[in-house]
């Protein structure tokens, strides 16, 4: 391609201005053949517009889940106790049994013991029961948390501060509401300083926590990492004070307690490359205390890594069947511009003889190519953002579009418009001028 | 060699010198031998008509000299340089350039109108597009079709189309103008209108190389070159050279 090397004469061609007008020509010449135009751009447009598409639903489908993965913290393992199935079935029968399972104190003292490089373990502990602004009501989760919580799991404090540790040694009333509860006890005007009651006892709210991910969920629950769930957050020690190790609750005629001493315990290891290691010693160890199938472990980087991998195979998948179409689109917009240079080869005569250079012609076929791949892609781009879109409508499904998908698939559709482009406009170029003059 | 030297009735140094210009073809085994050894010189202000019969190398000729084919031993002086052996792409500035084109079949581009026809050449040179458009629409003005600047070739005219192809060749200012068989496709009356439009043109002084099998053209113009089986045959005054020579001769007189 010894002419597009030759850069003066390149440069003239591509001039700003030149460029304009060998756009507009090119339009001209494409608006000629309005029908053959849009066909051939039609392939394009299908290609682009399944870019965008599947890249949006491929984020979609990944994006939640990573998020809510990242939140419980990468260097986090997460021992929750649960309900065991076959007891859980001997309540509905009695509702009168106490039930006992979950993490232990013991357990969490022998993990410090025996696993190394652990920098902290958290408990907290969960009981649902009503929380009450005057008569404003609401089922919520009561979490007994330590101090360090939020950092522990991620989560950023919207309004006021969370107890400190003075807070917990005094087993103080005060409480941390998160976004949801707020939202519902106190709609019109703010929670903060204001009181929230339970069972009798007041508690002076002092902060407000966003809402807990739901990424715990992918392993199926049973409810104590809903989306929507209302939480009250209050130090541990008030917590085991007014509710003691057995918790009792009337609910539906019958009333049930459970005894469980830690409904979640959250381990940080040192070493990020250490926490697959250190959650299959912690597995060992409670393996040996529980006979009972009562907790479970939830290792967030290990969910971050399926995820990952999903999205990998995903994006491996999608992108193969969107380079395809774009292919297909491709291969059709060079067929009819090489009909269309065979057509128009007189006018290329015509033109080499009123003085274009073999550059200039390949320009402006390129050009039209472009304009021709570059408008379907704009078209493309349209329908590719419209299609997740009406996904998310009437599916459901969550669908992201990441600033650069468009972005991507347009470069995409303009770059298939060169790489298809090149060889017809060659053609053009190397034409006899005089052969082409003489064409009919 | 001997040059069978005619009296030209051109002024000056010649703008077209042609030396000993062969061309031969390679057709399989066959070497066809179109032009064998043409020397010519052309002068500023000529109208010089190439005729012959078909087969003996005019359109040959005529792509020589329009740098749209190169000869194969020879060489083309044109404007003083020598344009025998250049690259393709100095080739191109140099048709876009010295040389204006008017074909028999008008040759206009179907998708643009009459004064972006008329751009062509101009763009091709790189000049400016508002300075194209000022020079465009004169010279469509110049051959008559300032009514009919915005149509496309397919509205117009035979002979109108015609005129906008010499408009286009006028263009660049180019030293030579070049037409093959430029009133073969058009009515006697069409025909006769370029033919006034070629005279004017001429007395303007302007350079004309035609091939023409027409019978007028001979009439008006004031060389003929005959060609016969790829040597020049004949080289002689066409009728309107003594014409054009007093005339010539009076704008002189005038001015002086």
């Amino acid at each position: 391609m010894s002419f597009l090397a030759n850069s003066p004469m390149l440069r003239l061609a591509l001039s700003p201005q030149h460029l304009l007008r060998t756009m507009s020509m090119g339009t001209k010449s494409i608006w000629l053949h309005k029908l053959r135009s849009f066909l051939t751009a039609l392939g394009v447009v299908f290609g682009v517009a399944s870019v965008v598409a599947m890249l949006a639903i491929g984020e979609g489908a990944s994006h939640e889940a990573q998020e809510q993965i990242r939140k419980l913290g990468s260097q986090n393992i997460i021992l929750q106790s649960v309900k065991p199935s076959d007891s859980a079935g001997g309540t509905n029968e009695t509702r009168s049994m106490v039930i006992d399972y979950g993490i232990t104190a013991r357990d969490i003292m022998q993990i410090k013991q025996t696993v190394p490089g652990i920098s902290i373990v958290v408990p907290s502990r969960f009981i649902n029961d009503m929380v009450w602004n005057f008569d404003r009501k609401e089922d919520s989760q009561i979490v007994g948390a330590l101090p360090i919580y939020p950092e522990m799991r991620h989560r950023r404090l919207v309004g006021g501060r969370f107890f400190t540790e003075m807070e917990l040694s005094e087993r103080l009333p005060v409480c941390v509401l998160n976004e949801s509860l707020a939202a519902k006890l106190f709609p019109l005007n703010t929670p903060m300083g204001k009181a929230v009651r339970v069972r009798g006892n007041y508690y002076h709210v002092i902060g407000i926590i966003e809402d807990e991910g739901r990424a715990a969920d992918s392993t199926g629950s049973s409810g104590p990492s809903n989306a929507t769930t209302t939480q009250m957050l209050i130090p541990f020690s008030t917590l085991m004070d007014q509710y003691g190790e057995t918790f009792f609750r009337f609910r539906s005629g019958g009333f049930e307690a459970e005894k469980v001493e830690y409904h979640e315990a959250v381990i940080r290891v040192k070493e990020l490359n250490q926490v697959m290691s250190r959650a299959d010693a912690v597995k060992h160890v409670i393996n040996t205390n529980h006979k009972k199938d009562d907790w479970r472990i939830i290792v967030p980087i290990e969910l971050l890594r399926q995820a990952e991998r999903t999205k990998e195979i995903f994006s491996i998948v999608l992108g193969s069947i969107a380079a395809i179409s774009l292919l297909v689109g491709g291969i059709g917009i060079m067929n009819i511009m090489l009909a269309s240079v065979t057509e128009r080869t007189r006018e290329i005569g015509i033109r080499r003889a009123l003085g274009a250079k073999q550059s200039d012609i390949v320009v402006q076929f390129l050009v039209e190519t472009i304009i021709l791949s570059g408008a379907g892609g704009v078209m493309g781009v349209l329908l590719g953002l419209a299609i997740p879109t009406a996904i998310s409508h009437f599916a459901g499904v969550t669908t992201v579009i990441q600033p650069w998908a468009p972005t991507l698939a347009f470069s995409i559709s303009v770059f298939t418009g060169i790489a298809f482009g090149i060889y017809p406009a060659r053609r053009a170029a190397m034409m006899n001028p005089v052969e082409a003059l003489r064409h009919e | 060699m001997s040059l069978p030297r005619a009296p030209h009735h051109g002024i000056g140094e010649p703008i077209i010198s042609l030396r000993d210009i062969r061309k031969s073809y390679q057709m399989g085994d066959i070497t066809s031998h179109v032009l064998q050894g043409l020397s010519l010189d052309i002068y500023p202000g000529e109208y010089v008509c190439i005729m012959g019969p078909s087969g003996c190398g005019k359109s040959t000729l005529l792509n020589l000299l329009g740098c749209l084919d190169q000869p194969t031993t020879g060489d083309y002086i044109l404007g003083g340089q020598n344009v025998a052996h250049l690259d393709d792409d100095t080739l191109s500035a140099e048709r876009c350039r010295k040389l204006g084109f008017i074909f028999q079949s008008y040759n206009l581009i179907q998708q643009l109108s009459v004064v972006e026809n008329i751009e062509v050449p101009m763009y091709y040179r790189g000049m400016k597009d508002s300075d194209m458009r000022v020079i465009a629409v004169r010279l469509a003005t110049q051959v008559g079709l300032s009514h009919r600047l915005y149509h496309r070739p397919t509205e117009l005219s035979g002979g109108q189309q015609q005129r906008v192809a010499i408009a286009r060749a006028l263009a660049n200012d180019p030293l030579v103008i070049l037409a093959d068989e430029a009133t073969g496709n058009l009515d006697s009356k069409s025909g006769q209108e370029i033919l006034e439009a070629f005279d004017e043109l001429n007395r303007q002084g302007k350079t004309l190389v035609f091939v023409t099998h027409d019978e007028r053209m001979v009439q008006r113009c004031t060389r003929v070159i005959r060609l016969r089986d790829g040597y020049l045959d004949k080289d002689e005054p066409g009728a309107a050279a003594e014409r054009r020579k007093t005339e010539r001769a009076e704008r002189e007189l005038q001015t002086a």
